[in-house]
């Protein structure tokens, strides 16, 4: 068995954080659902006490070693060995808080918008919190896959009981699009099972090597599943639907969390089960990123729908993303996952700022904004600090993710970093082109007499605005969770051969 | 932590008071904030002046601002002469244009969101010349480049201004383009992006060629000249020099600090500062120096036929802009800076004046119709003349040592294109001299044009105004002195202090020519420049009809220049409309509609047409589809394990 730390909490702190959210949707059930405002109470503290718990992940997480953290392993099915195992490292454990800190938020930005179905509403979003952070957590690929499969099913009812007038066939199509990706990433998952001796457990699994043939195939099949979960260029087209149908909340959780499953499933199993083919693949999979980045970039040019706009330009900001971790170097990866966290805090504050907006006009049309500066300035303030973290400006945590991941990038490939480097040109042009459209010009008759946003909502939106300075201007707190874990990674993929940098890294922490 | 740390950090802190507090509860107290924290930065330059002078230099880091893997770096600050030059230059304006600001912006509803730009601004400005390291100064110039956007687009209600503010940040990215990968090549390249190591290193690899993009390149002349093009944008040079006249979209203060003293000249300081990295390569040089050129005399020749009084001076600044390009790029770092310091002077008062005329012609730009404000405002009058005279070179005023000092460090310099940009800053300088008195002629002078109900209205600026005015004043005056050549120094007993307090930084060089030719390099300029504004004198005050009727002569050349030479237009012909179309048309219309959806959409309905035909397999049993769902999992295992 792969070495792993104990759990030192004193409670077995990951069961606690995928199943509190899960008693708290069978509590709500087991609620009248006249009483709309009990179960939002309710769902609130769940979900503010389960981020309260997440933080101990933060403090507590051991920033000195690559091992797996807060392990919890019990048998499950003896007989096919399937193990219920749980553990954190540092590419993980980001997202972990993540999750907790945005279901609050969906809570939140929820409060007053649904009307119909309250109780439905609140189960699906806390049952979509325990799959989310059960993926994450998940060291057994069988338990993986179950989690992973589960979260269909509440985002599914999100789109399509509370979304939009098209909301149905956006619906189906984000169903059935991951659906089929995650149908052959199964096929991968038994497979490797068989071929390493029947065995689901993660860890032991990367410690085995695979034919390169065999590595090749895997790697296409667990591709299937992660690029449309990314989703990368050209199975994008579900995102776009399924953002702009989706409720707010579903919106959030959709671009916060849930696209960031699908890089890290190339983080977490694509890389490291995979190394040669991922080696090999590099070249298609930079191609594929850099177009993303430009495609996705110049498709938001002529976005006429607020929300279909912001859904594309998470196409280009994927794109960094997996460019980042293709780039297969630390530079590349650290960027990469801190973008993945980037991208959550920001696109995430967008979406979650336009549901404010949407809430009060109930139209996504950019035409029908303009000049809602001059009558929501604090509201303008605050969609200006999303709109520079997503431009990748300085002193936001944009720049930070961007530019490691370029810097990486041309490392690894000069064309590749160039070629993408030109997104934050465009990247500058749209979101700029968005702000003036709603915030500057002449008041539109739309917003006349809107008023500025209340507690409530500034408070929804707050949390985002310090992640984005925080991780602006100090990211080394961030990014310290990661050295160990992606050294590790890297030197898996490639191979061991940077044991000299590791030693580098590891002087500079100590230092 | 070294208190010279407080310098960017106290407009920083006058910042975040301002935008938190400063609707709610200081509104129309908002300047104080901001004014008290430029000041304490004045202060705190002025000694940092005084420590740099006395032989110390300070570099130290405050924290590490990013680490992954072997790149590490840290929010720091150097501080040596190049920086202290350029803090007391950013530090002077920033304070006295905050004071006149006071006035200016006097009862504008968004009064306390003016003075935390400026000081947000300022704050950036600090952080772009103090920094020790590259992404820190990338840091600057995108924070600097923030507040342009936020203050150029500050009336934000009008389309016009908000297209500009959109425009100067988009463009500006074009240039950021390659400065960042400029960044990305020296990490590459050294291994670490603070500046006295790479500066130390660089000379070592003089000779190297790198790789870029399959092309093995010359590697100083590829740095030099990747991030020259952070230079081209921010600074406004051609092929970027569009933003810059929609830029006065901005309040005129904003035009005066960050648009003509501060900001723009940050790519001049960009190269000076790289000068170890530009000097390795001739070829960056003569780059540099022949953009610099052809900017400043194509800036002037448009500046010639424009009526709008801040375009105008916009055109003015791209032009001068140009002139300290040229002289880094003849080697003469120092000539360049030193245009830099004194065009800070008298460009910000040109803005400044213009600014108050404004406030007395009721937001009126056109000087058409204009005439005679003289008689109404002595102080804007004689201040603007001054700085016009500065401008035009006239001998003993700021302008005149350091556009000399160019001139003939282009001159007698050892760069291949030296003699060529000589010729063209001589009738760059003829140019100047003409447009900058047309403007004073046809504003201060002959009969008053506008309307009755303005020229009821006309009158002085308030105090807060004008005292600024005659500060700059003196410095439009006296600000070339600490640069006096050897040439007049000699014999009146003074030395060029500016060139000696430089040389550890910049390096001297000394221009090769005898006595005999500097002194006619002087005159030429001393010329040009007496003849420009003679010209000016002759059609617009002695003969007003003639320059209607060369118009209607040159009608063809009057168009061009009138426009521009329509370099807008070809860019929304080539770029911005073809990105919209291709969205449109090709990505939406065609690749993810026609092809990416037909699949996606295809494959269920083709689905659905096979499934009919296999509806016979439905039993409607559920052991069955389990069986064959198995089956279908296993041989596809089979196969894949088998190979």
């Amino acid at each position: 068995m792969v070495q792993t730390m104990d759990n030192t909490m004193g409670f077995p702190i990951l069961s606690v954080l995928i199943f509190l959210p899960l008693a708290g949707a069978a509590l709500i059930l087991l609620m009248n659902r006249a009483n709309d405002k009990a179960i939002r109470v309710v769902s609130l503290s769940v979900s503010i006490a389960t981020f309260i718990v997440s933080l101990s992940l933060f403090t507590g997480f051991d920033k000195t070693t690559h091992l797996m953290q807060f392990v919890e392993r019990y048998e499950w099915i003896p007989s096919l060995n399937m193990s219920y195992y749980l553990g954190l490292d540092g590419i993980s454990v980001l997202f972990v808080l993540l999750s907790t800190l945005v279901t609050i938020l969906c809570v939140l930005i929820s409060w007053e918008s649904i009307r119909t179905k309250t109780k439905e509403f609140f189960i699906s979003l806390l049952v979509m919190e325990g799959a989310m952070i059960g993926v994450f957590c998940s060291l057994d690929f069988m338990l993986f896959y179950i989690f992973w499969e589960a979260m269909l099913i509440p985002m599914y009812l999100l789109i399509g009981v509370w979304g939009g007038p098209n909301r149905v066939y956006a619906a189906v199509k984000f169903f059935l699009y991951t659906l089929v990706g995650s149908v052959l990433m199964l096929v991968g998952i038994i497979v490797l099972y068989f071929y390493a001796g029947r065995t689901f457990d993660i860890l032991e699994l990367m410690t085995k090597a695979y034919p390169y043939k065999m590595q090749l195939m895997l790697f296409w099949a667990f591709f299937a599943a992660f690029a449309v979960k990314v989703p990368m260029f050209p199975v994008h087209t579900w995102l776009p639907d399924a953002h702009t149908e989706a409720p707010t909340a579903g919106s959030v959780i959709l671009a916060a969390v849930l696209i960031k499953m699908g890089a890290y499933g190339f983080l977490r199993f694509s890389m490291p089960l995979l190394p040669d083919a991922s080696r090999a693949m590099t070249p298609v999979m930079l191609t594929l990123s850099v177009i993303a980045i430009i495609y996705g970039g110049i498709i938001c040019l002529a976005q006429t729908d607020l929300k279909r706009l912001i859904a594309y330009s998470s196409v280009s900001h994927m794109g960094f993303v997996t460019l980042g971790i293709f780039a297969l170097n630390t530079q590349g990866v650290e960027g990469g996952i801190l973008q993945m966290l980037n991208h959550g805090v920001v696109t995430g504050a967008l979406f979650l700022s336009v549901g404010v907006i949407y809430d009060r006009t109930h139209t996504r049309v950019i035409a029908d904004y303009g000049g809602v500066a001059s009558v929501m300035p604090i509201y303008a303030s605050l969609f200006m600090v999303f709109t520079f973290a997503s431009v990748g400006l300085p002193a936001t945590n944009g720049f930070i993710g961007e530019f490691l991941i370029l810097l990486g990038g041309f490392k690894a490939n000069q064309w590749a970093g160039v070629l993408a480097a030109s997104g934050i040109i465009i990247g500058a042009g749209y979101m700029l082109w968005l702000y003036q459209r709603v915030f500057f010009m002449e008041t539109s008759p739309k917003v006349a007499g809107l008023q500025d946003m209340n507690m409530r909502e500034l408070l929804t939106l707050l949390p985002m605005v310090v992640l984005v300075f925080w991780i602006g201007i100090y990211p080394n707190v961030f990014l310290s969770f990661m050295h160990p874990s992606v050294q590790h990674l890297l030197e898996r993929v490639n191979g061991g051969s940077a044991p000299a940098v590791a030693a580098n890294i590891a002087t500079q922490i100590l230092r | 932590m070294n208190s010279y740390a407080l310098i960017p950090f106290l407009p920083l802190a006058a910042f975040v008071i301002n935008i938190l507090f400063g609707r709610r509860y200081l509104k129309e107290n908002a300047h104080w904030v901001s004014i008290l924290a430029v000041a304490a930065s004045w202060v705190l330059a002025v000694s940092a002046l005084v420590d740099v002078a006395g032989g110390n230099k300070i570099n130290f880091d405050l924290y590490t601002w990013m680490l992954s893997g072997g790149f590490k770096v840290s929010v720091g600050f150097l501080i040596d002469q190049l920086t202290v030059v350029m803090l007391i230059v950013v530090t002077t304006c920033s304070t006295l244009i905050h004071i006149y600001s006071v006035g200016y912006m006097h009862g504008d509803s968004g009064y306390y969101r003016f003075f935390s730009y400026l000081s947000l601004f300022t704050f950036s400005m600090l952080m772009l010349v103090m920094a020790n390291n590259f992404l820190q100064l990338y840091f600057g110039w995108e924070g600097v480049g923030l507040c342009s956007y936020f203050l150029i687009g500050y009336y934000f209600n009008k389309k016009s201004a908000s297209d500009a503010g959109k425009k100067a940040f988009i463009v500006n990215r074009f240039g950021d383009f390659g400065f960042g990968i400029g960044i990305f090549v020296v990490f590459l390249t050294f291994g670490t992006v603070y500046y006295e190591p790479v500066f130390s290193q660089a000379a070592g690899l003089a000779g190297a060629t790198y790789n870029f993009l399959g092309y093995d390149v010359h590697l100083m002349t590829l740095i030099a000249l990747l991030l020259f093009c952070g230079s081209i944008g921010k600074s406004a040079q051609m092929p970027l020099h569009v933003w810059l006249p929609d830029a006065m979209e901005g309040p005129t203060p904003v035009s005066a600090l960050i648009h003509a003293a501060t900001m723009v000249t940050a790519g001049v300081f960009l190269v000076a500062r790289c000068s170890p990295i530009f000097s390795l390569s001739d070829t960056a040089l003569m780059v540099v120096a022949l953009t610099g050129a052809i900017t400043s005399l194509f800036a002037a020749t448009i500046g010639l036929v424009q009526n709008d009084l801040k375009r105008i001076i916009a055109y003015s600044t791209v032009s001068q802009l140009g002139y300290m390009f040229l002289a880094c790029g003849v080697g003469a770092y120092t000539a360049g800076i030193f245009h830099l310091y004194t065009h800070a002077f008298f460009k910000a008062l040109l803005f400044l004046c213009a600014g108050s005329v404004m406030h007395a012609m009721g937001g009126e730009l056109d000087i058409q119709k204009m005439g005679n404000l003289k008689k109404y405002m002595p102080v804007t009058y004689m201040t603007m003349l001054i700085a016009s005279f500065s401008i035009s070179g006239i001998p003993g005023l700021a302008g005149f040592f350091s556009k000399d000092e160019i001139l003939w460090m282009a001159y007698a310099g050892e760069s291949p294109v030296g003699k060529f940009v000589w010729a063209i800053g001589t009738v760059v300088a003829f140019l100047t001299a003409f447009y900058s008195f047309r403007l004073i002629f046809l504003t201060f002078h002959g009969k008053f044009r506008g309307t009755h109900e303005q020229e009821h209205h006309l009158h002085e600026s308030p105090k807060s105004m004008t005292i600024p005015l005659m500060i700059l004043c003196v410095g439009a005056v006296a600000a070339g002195w600490v640069g006096i050549p050897a040439l007049i120094g000699e014999n009146i007993g003074v030395h060029n202090y500016i060139a000696e307090f430089m040389k550890p930084v910049l390096g001297h060089p000394e221009g090769h020519g005898t006595h005999g030719e500097e002194m006619m390099v002087m005159l030429i300029s001393i010329a040009v420049g007496l003849s420009g504004i003679g010209l000016a004198y002759f059609m617009y005050i002695v003969r007003p009809e003639l320059p209607e009727r060369l118009t209607q002569q040159f009608r063809a050349v009057h168009r061009v220049l009138f426009n521009k030479y329509y370099v807008d237009e070809l860019y929304s012909f080539i770029i911005v409309r073809p990105a919209i179309w291709t969205a449109k048309n090709v990505l939406i219309g065609i690749t993810d509609a026609r092809i990416i959806e037909a699949l996606v959409n295809g494959v269920p309905n083709a689905i659905g047409a096979l499934s009919s035909g296999l509806r016979k397999v439905q039993t409607g049993i559920m052991q069955h589809y389990a069986t064959i769902m198995a089956t279908g999992i296993l041989i596809f295992v089979a196969i894949m394990l088998m190979r």
